[in-house]
């Protein structure tokens, strides 16, 4: 803004304390986490609250990654998580095609549905699914974990898609088809191209909407061998809980996956949160 | 489409069997979408409705049938819904409060010009990514007097009497989460009312200069009525969003100490995992949804009186 670029130093000095006091806001939690992931041991208690730790060490990792089950849960939820994004993407591409290139009758309805399902609290689902699951014969197999996310998440990846098709003029299609596609293989070959960003975009958020689902995950697996990652994280947390430097560790491990996907998607943000849905 | 060579009748007759699949295949793309999620959460809903109305407790499997309102009977007098439902307003109020004056802040900064502008967005919707089961473990950590420096910190300001920490004390343990909350939930404000900032016309700002208006003219008479409808529907989903988040409260105190951080969403998630009774857990959660189904109505009312845009 205008008004800004041309106000007293003292005004841009407040402006970058401002900026300088959200970065540090940001930023700190997790620097605090790394800083006594890679303390040593020793010194934890001794330089508590220091800033800056004396030495440094790499064991809390090591001993985490080999001596933990750590990596067994690493892979839990990414099976889970992957397994969720790639069906939840395939579903809501499908329906957000509907959406954004036909009008048919019951259109509105069930996007009213889709709406209710983003409004009512889940956890009052929580137990019905937990009895259906059960009846089924499904707790603590990771199968049921990524039926339940795919349900969750369709709603809003289907409003994500459907604002990146409407961003694709509806003529190209339509000209492949006066050249002899159908309708089908236009949305292969002509749509699908243009919309390789946008399904990555929906690709990461349900990633990381399943990577960090920890209530119903609590709920349908209690088994060692099929806890994903928050679940383990938390049993670990109360079952060793002074091994402070290696909790951190394992946390440091668990941001992994999200930085990833965060500095892949941070460009997409304002445009295609916007765009698509308010809810994130 | 060879129907092109054809004469009249076929022709009709392709244009036919096209309309016919305009009209069937929306249907096709829609059903694997509208399958799952009937079967995955409205039929539970429904069920889950149902619950509310039966004794159904895993731990007492041979106790149970319809009640009628005999849950809801309970849940009247249960001392620990009311106090959880004091709390819930307390929790949802604060959060969204911070969240909603630090992220408009950040959103408004975000909008000038700066050095380094690109870095620092990165930077700040960091939180956003995070997992919040490990925003939570981390806060719950930075507040641990053993390991964290915050109670230190709040003992030097003169805040606490001792660095103690704050998720053991009743009077003080909900702003644990709610700073936790608030953390995690800046970025959301920040990103949405960023791209409404960046929608706003230029021109109106270059006439306002002209005019010579002040800066805080131009914010209060442009700025925020652009905004609002932006601003109205983002706290009525948030304040909806954060009464029914749990994780936060479930990892940092689990409810405790004493239920001060007890909330209706985390009181339904214990009551259904910890003590295995669907049916009182589902009584709590139909009355969570009637509380948020009146705000989101009178909100939508007093919108509709209130802004005229």
């Amino acid at each position: 803004m205008n008004a800004l670029r041309q106000s007293s130093p003292l005004a841009v000095t407040g402006k970058y304390l401002a900026l300088a006091f959200y970065v540090a806001f940001a930023l700190f939690p997790l620097y605090w986490l790394a800083k006594i992931a890679v303390t040593p041991d020793k010194l934890i208690f001794s330089e508590g609250t220091a800033l800056i730790p004396s030495r440094f060490t790499f064991e809390n990792f090591q001993t985490v990654l080999l001596q933990t089950d750590f990596l067994a849960y690493f892979r839990n939820s990414l099976i889970v998580s992957i397994g969720t994004a790639a069906i939840t993407t395939v579903i809501a591409a499908a329906a957000g095609y509907a959406f954004s290139r036909f009008d048919f009758r019951g259109k509105r309805l069930i996007i009213a549905l889709m709406l209710i399902t983003q409004m009512f609290p889940l956890l009052m689902i929580i137990a019905p699914i937990y009895k259906i699951v059960a009846t089924l014969g499904l707790l603590n197999s990771l199968t049921s974990l990524i039926i339940v996310y795919t349900a969750f998440n369709i709603p809003f990846a289907t409003f994500l898609m459907q604002s990146f098709f409407d961003g694709i003029p509806k003529d190209l299609e339509d000209a492949g088809m006066i050249d002899g596609c159908t309708r089908f293989e236009a949305l292969r070959k002509i749509v699908l191209p243009l919309t390789l960003p946008g399904l990555g975009a929906t690709l990461g958020f349900i990633f990381t909407a399943a990577w960090s689902e920890l209530l119903f995950a609590l709920m349908l697996i209690n088994s060692n061998d099929a806890m994903t990652f928050p679940v383990g994280l938390l049993t670990f947390v109360s079952k060793f809980s002074v091994d402070w430097g290696q909790m951190m560790a394992a946390g440091v491990l668990a941001l992994v996956p999200s930085c990833l996907f965060f500095i892949f998607i941070q460009r997409y943000l304002v445009q295609g949160l916007t765009t698509g849905a308010v809810k994130g | 489409m060879t129907a092109q060579a054809d004469n009249a009748p076929g022709e009709t007759r392709a244009r036919g069997s096209y309309y016919i699949r305009y009209m069937v295949e929306p249907y096709l793309y829609l059903s694997p979408a509208v399958i799952v999620i009937a079967l995955v959460m409205l039929v539970p809903l429904v069920i889950g409705i149902s619950y509310a109305f039966q004794a159904v407790n895993l731990l007492r499997p041979l106790d149970t049938g319809w009640v009628g309102f005999e849950n809801f009977q309970a849940l009247w007098s249960d001392r620990k819904f009311w106090l959880a439902l004091k709390n819930t307003f307390w929790w949802t109020l604060g959060s969204i409060t911070f969240q909603f004056f630090l992220g408009l802040g950040l959103a408004l900064l975000l909008n000038t010009r700066f050095y380094g502008k690109r870095l620092v967005q990165a930077l700040v919707f960091l939180p956003w990514a995070v997992p919040t089961f490990l925003s939570a473990l981390t806060w719950a950590w930075l507040f641990n007097p053993t390991i964290g420096p915050l109670p230190h910190w709040l003992a030097a300001l003169g805040i606490l009497s001792e660095p103690y920490n704050i998720l053991g004390d009743p009077d003080l343990a909900m702003w644990g989460p709610i700073t936790a909350n608030v953390w995690f939930g800046i970025p959301f404000f920040a990103i949405t009312l960023l791209a409404a900032l960046q929608s706003i016309p230029g021109e109106l700002y270059e006439a306002a200069e002209i005019d010579g208006a002040s800066a805080w003219q131009t914010f209060t008479k442009i700025t925020l009525p652009f905004l609002a409808p932006m601003i109205a529907i983002t706290v009525m989903l948030r304040t909806i969003w954060i009464a029914n988040f749990a994780d936060l409260i479930f990892v940092m105190t689990g409810g405790g100490p004493a239920n001060s951080t007890q909330i209706l969403s985390t009181y339904i998630f214990t009551t259904a995992f910890r003590k295995l009774d669907f049916g009182y857990a589902s009584a709590i959660a139909v009355a969570l949804l009637g509380l948020l189904l009146i705000y989101a109505v009178v909100l939508l009312v007093l919108r509709r009186k209130l802004v005229k845009i």
